[in-house]
């Protein structure tokens, strides 16, 4: 579905992504964890054609995302910070929104529903708090049923029962057989809602697997000590190899 | 592109900052009708709020409101649009707003009191030099991701082009007053759209002679059916080239 193939990004003399190559497949959802500043949030940048690749080609659906744009159509992007316009209301926002994605078919305001933004729509952006913001955010991702989502960091500011009604929502949406990208810190979340682990460090794919592999292989029944464990053998190979 | 645009005028009026500038040229344009009753005199004194206030409104006006737009521009780029029709959308949007302001605010005061050829081409360079200068705001806008360093650079735009040019050229033609420099200054002037624009409107007012010898030339070259659309074509080229220069810096950049 996505393949990212050897992929470098400089910003500068800060050489962010390094030779990144992955395959992201349709039905699976994928965990994208690391480090502060590991590249995560330029990754997901790069595959929506926010930040162009210094080298290295991005293809979806068999087709180089260089040139193309109608190819996001087909996703539904939750930004880890969400800027809009702010002089704008909610209700003005989400029509704004529907305005421009014309072609989609079926629209899922559920977690418009959910969150009960029906009663905000009048409130302007600038007015609203961070984890406001982050349900418009999260409200627009799924709005347009979109066959991939890419959640960086979706959780992070909300209130637990809003948690919970997102992790279903996502739930939902990967037993639909979507294709996931979920950024995240929070190791336990990622363990209800993904199949495999990405893990990202200063820029490169350190493992890729599903995260039953992850678990049997460092035997442990927890994601959070799975990936230290995972971490830690990593250290110690690279040591001996030194 | 249709929607986009509706969006950034829809954001643009909002903002109240044009029906202001419109409301400044209206009252300034009739003012100086009540003060004098000559029309050509005050094409001349508008002249010089052409010159300066139009390219300083526009340039300015237009970076802030790239900066302020950043977000909506960071949210369609996440939407299935092409990155060129979101810049263009945006520049179309910010042109025609500024293009119409200074239409209205100048031209109906023009028409009230009399249209004339020399009016007409006061309105032409007029919504010309705001294009270039909405053009070479976008160019100072992508430029640089910080805010005020784009204003920064937009005015240091219009403080070379209205001031630091005309006072170089001023020091070139009296240093070399010994050589014939007639054309030499003609390709000078070409490579600054505000001298352009004055020299297109001092012949048109029919006072080159104070010009002497030079102005005999700028007459003979200006006032040809070619020397008229030579100096058109080279204002097209100053909106056109920044605004190339600017779409390609665009399309390329991370957000």
């Amino acid at each position: 579905m996505i393949s990212i193939q050897k992929v470098n990004k400089n910003f500068g003399k800060l050489h962010v992504l390094k030779q990144v190559d992955l395959d992201l497949s349709m039905g699976r959802s994928y965990a994208l964890v690391g480090p502060n500043g590991s590249g995560k949030t330029t990754l997901i940048k790069s595959i929506l054609g926010l930040v162009v690749p210094s080298s290295g080609e991005i293809v979806f659906e068999g087709k180089s995302i260089a040139k193309d744009w109608m190819y996001r159509e087909k996703i539904g992007y939750m930004p880890q910070i969400g800027r809009y316009p702010e002089n704008m209301t909610i209700g003005q926002l989400i029509d704004m929104m529907k305005n421009i994605r014309k072609n989609a078919e079926v629209l899922d305001d559920s977690i418009i529903e959910g969150f009960k933004l029906y009663k905000m729509f009048d409130k302007r952006m600038h007015a609203l708090s961070g984890g406001t913001r982050q349900k418009v955010s999260a409200a627009l991702a799924f709005l347009f049923n979109p066959p991939v989502l890419i959640l960086d960091e979706p959780t992070a500011g909300l209130d637990p029962i809003s948690v919970e009604i997102l992790k279903e929502k996502i739930l939902e949406e990967k037993h639909r057989g979507k294709l996931l990208i979920i950024s995240s810190h929070i190791l336990s979340d990622l363990d209800e809602l993904t199949s495999d682990m990405v893990y990202i460090y200063e820029g490169q794919v350190h493992y890729n697997n599903t995260i039953q592999t992850l678990k049997e292989e460092t035997q442990e029944k927890k994601l959070g000590k799975a990936i230290a464990t995972m971490i830690g053998q990593k250290q110690l190979i690279d040591s001996v190899n030194r | 592109m249709n929607r986009i645009i509706k969006y950034v005028f829809y954001d643009i009026l909002r903002t109240r900052f044009i029906i202001f500038y419109t409301a400044l040229l209206l009252v300034s344009t009739f003012a100086m009708f009540q003060l004098d009753s000559d029309p050509n005199k005050v094409v001349m004194s508008l002249l010089n709020v052409v010159l300066m206030v139009v390219p300083l409104v526009s340039i300015v006006f237009t970076t802030i409101h790239f900066y302020n737009s950043y977000e909506f521009i960071e949210l369609m780029l996440a939407q299935p649009i092409n990155r060129r029709v979101i810049f263009i959308g945006e520049y179309l949007a910010v042109a025609m707003s500024l293009c119409m302001a200074f239409a209205v605010g100048v031209g109906i005061p023009l028409g009230i009191y009399g249209v004339s050829a020399t009016g007409m081409s006061l309105l032409f360079c007029g919504i010309i030099l705001t294009l270039v200068f909405v053009s070479l705001a976008f160019l100072a806008a992508v430029l640089t991701r910080d805010k005020a360093k784009a204003i920064g650079i937009a005015l240091l735009f219009w403080f070379y082009f209205s001031l630091i040019y005309d006072g170089f050229l001023l020091w070139f033609v009296y240093a070399f007053a010994d050589y014939p420099l007639e054309k030499i200054t003609l390709g000078l002037i070409s490579l600054n759209p505000v001298d352009l624009a004055r020299v297109i409107m001092l012949l048109q007012l029919d006072i080159s002679a104070l010009m002497g010898y030079t102005g005999a030339f700028y007459r003979q070259f200006f006032g040809s059916s070619f020397g008229i659309i030579f100096s058109t074509l080279i204002l097209f080229l100053w909106v056109i080239i920044p605004f190339f220069i600017a779409l390609r810096i665009f399309s390329k950049k991370d957000l």
